[in-house]
């Protein structure tokens, strides 16, 4: 449904996006995931085909952002990290013209509207003017301003900021209703949103992408080691030292008062060995769990290591990800 | 619907659910209503003294000592007046980042230019057209031609069309109306200017190419009741030169 190949996007002398390539199946959530300032808005632009990219191609629905793109923004509902929304408006006197200016048939507008005020449930607010909506209500509107000519492709710039946690939660459950009857890409800063509504995720750093994969196979390709979290109630003042004793034990970080990280060599399940070590040597064992690496620890590690790339030593306060 | 009319008709919602429209109109037709009678009862007092000095009552030219003086007049309230109505066109999308649907919209910049250029003339054309109260409450109790009032009228048209468009430019380069209502001011009042430089400079062919680009010239003609082609495409072009501009302004910051 959509192809990015080699997408380079320069203003002036700084390049925001660089060497883009990536694809997204029909009926797949794709998230794109990077600080601010990482190019998703860049990227997420040239697909809506409202910004020309300066090399490469961008095609959505067999359209080209760049020749066709009155065809591409026809086939797509985008939504800006800021809602466009006039104020001056009522909610059903903006998205009629939006239906408008997305060239819905006359006849075909109060069926539209009515699907989308109910699809997003702002039946109650419609007599209301925009100004006077609440942050929720308003990144609703936004989004049935997406929605209303029910295009097959969605761009949805960051749809969750500056919302309240239940408020996020329906957002994410629209996105997970319309997902498969539409192809969405979403971009987000916050780690778990991706977790939460995509199947597949784009890592995007300093404009370049830096890894893309459903998000199991992105911890597990970067996983370098097992980590185990352990908790004591008498720890040794040496208890360090004495795990590290144990083979395959790699490092030992303290993680609070009393709960320590063991870092051990891939594939080698220490937990066993752990328990009885720590039971044999009466610290009083209270927990013992194995961590897997988060989304946040992949994100991290790949934007810490870019960084420790351009300039030495920033990668000193790497995270405990890095083996 | 067409998406020129989905503009246009977003666009004189917007004119008339602010104050903006009410208030433009309602100061122009002060201004039109106070200037028309100071004319007449100038006119009526030269007419008097007439009568004193000659004894008799000579036939008057309403025509160029009451209306050729307030379309006159009109033309220096338009300059100030029209700015006002298109310096929101697109500084306020851009500053609202409304702009950003528009341009995600299946529509061309010309459509968007279109529409909001028509719906700023709609409005001027209304207004224009309330302006005509004046010939008309004159009309049972003077005599005088309704054609050079009629060609009068297509002149303050297409020069408020040329302001509009010049308006419009001037909206699609800032974020800001104040800054869009001060270029606009400074490029009509210069154009302005090269009317009276082409007089200071009347022999020469610079001052010949200045009078030939100020409106001033173009629409004295069309005051006095002269509809002459070369004025008339003096105005078309140059309406159609500014919004060709704003098309290039609009277009070039879709890289940006």
């Amino acid at each position: 449904m959509i192809q990015v190949e080699h997408l380079t996007k320069q203003y002036g002398l700084k390049t925001a996006i660089e060497d883009v390539s990536f694809s997204v199946e029909k009926g797949e959530v794709l998230a794109f995931l990077g600080p601010n300032g990482a190019g998703k808005t860049t990227t997420m632009r040239i697909l809506t085909a409202s910004l020309p990219a300066t090399s490469g191609t961008a095609r959505v629905a067999g359209f080209d952002c760049f020749d066709q793109p009155r065809d591409v923004k026809r086939v797509i509902g985008y939504l800006p990290e800021i809602p466009p929304l006039y104020a001056d408006m009522t909610v059903t006197e903006y998205l009629i013209f939006v239906g408008r200016l997305k060239g819905i048939q006359p006849d075909r507008l109060p069926a539209a509207l009515d699907r989308t005020l109910e699809r997003l449930s702002l039946g109650d607010v419609r007599g209301r003017l925009i100004a006077n909506l609440s942050r929720g209500f308003k990144q609703r509107v936004g989004l049935a301003q997406a929605l209303i000519h029910d295009p097959p492709v969605l761009i949805l710039d960051e749809p969750t900021v500056g919302l309240d946690p239940k408020q996020i939660i329906e957002i994410r459950q629209l996105i997970k209703e319309l997902a498969g009857s539409h192809t969405i890409i979403l971009s987000t800063h916050i780690l778990p949103e991706a977790t939460a509504v995509a199947q597949r995720v784009v890592i995007i750093h300093e404009g370049r992408i830096v890894a893309e994969d459903s998000q199991d196979q992105l911890s597990a390709r970067l996983r370098r080691s097992d980590k185990v979290s352990l908790t004591l109630t008498q720890p040794p003042l040496d208890v360090s030292d004495r795990l590290l004793t144990l083979p395959g034990v790699l490092s030992v970080h303290q993680e609070g008062a009393a709960t320590f990280l063991v870092e051990t060599e891939l594939g080698h399940d220490l937990r066993e060995d752990l328990a009885r070590f720590a039971v044999q040597n009466e610290w009083g064992l209270l927990e013992l769990k194995l961590v897997s690496m988060t989304l946040e620890d992949v994100f991290l590690h790949l934007t810490q290591q870019e960084d420790g790339m351009d300039t030495a030593g920033v990668s000193a306060g790497a995270p405990e990800s890095q083996p | 619907m067409s998406p020129v009319g989905a503009i246009l008709r977003k666009e004189l919602r917007a004119y008339f659910v602010s104050p903006t429209a009410y208030v433009v109109i309602s100061v122009f037709l002060l201004l039109m209503g106070l200037l028309s009678f100071l004319a007449v009862a100038n006119a009526s007092n030269r007419s008097l003294q007439m009568l004193r000095g000659q004894g008799n009552l000579p036939e008057l030219n309403l025509n160029e000592i009451i209306f050729r003086p307030v379309f006159y007049n009109m033309a220096v309230i338009l300059l100030l007046v029209v700015p006002i109505l298109t310096m929101r066109l697109f500084a306020e999308e851009k500053k609202l980042k409304t702009m950003e649907l528009l341009m995600t919209s299946p529509v061309t910049v010309t459509d968007i230019v279109t529409g909001k250029f028509f719906a700023a003339f709609t409005v001027f054309a209304g207004m224009l057209a309330l302006s005509a109260v004046g010939p008309l409450a004159l009309a049972p109790f003077a005599e005088f031609r309704w054609e050079p009032i009629l060609s009068a009228y297509l002149g303050t048209l297409l020069m408020g069309g040329l302001f509009l468009g010049a308006g419009l430019l001037a909206s699609s380069v800032t974020e800001n109306q104040i800054i869009a209502v001060i270029l606009s001011f400074g490029a009509l009042l210069v154009l302005w200017l090269f009317g009276w430089a082409g007089q200071v400079f009347a022999d020469s062919v610079v001052g010949k190419i200045l009078s030939y680009l100020s409106p001033l010239d173009h629409f004295e003609h069309l005051v006095k009741g002269l509809v002459e082609t070369s004025d008339l495409v003096y105005f078309l072009a140059g309406i159609v030169f500014s919004l060709f501009l704003t098309h290039r302004v609009v277009e070039s910051q879709r890289w940006r």
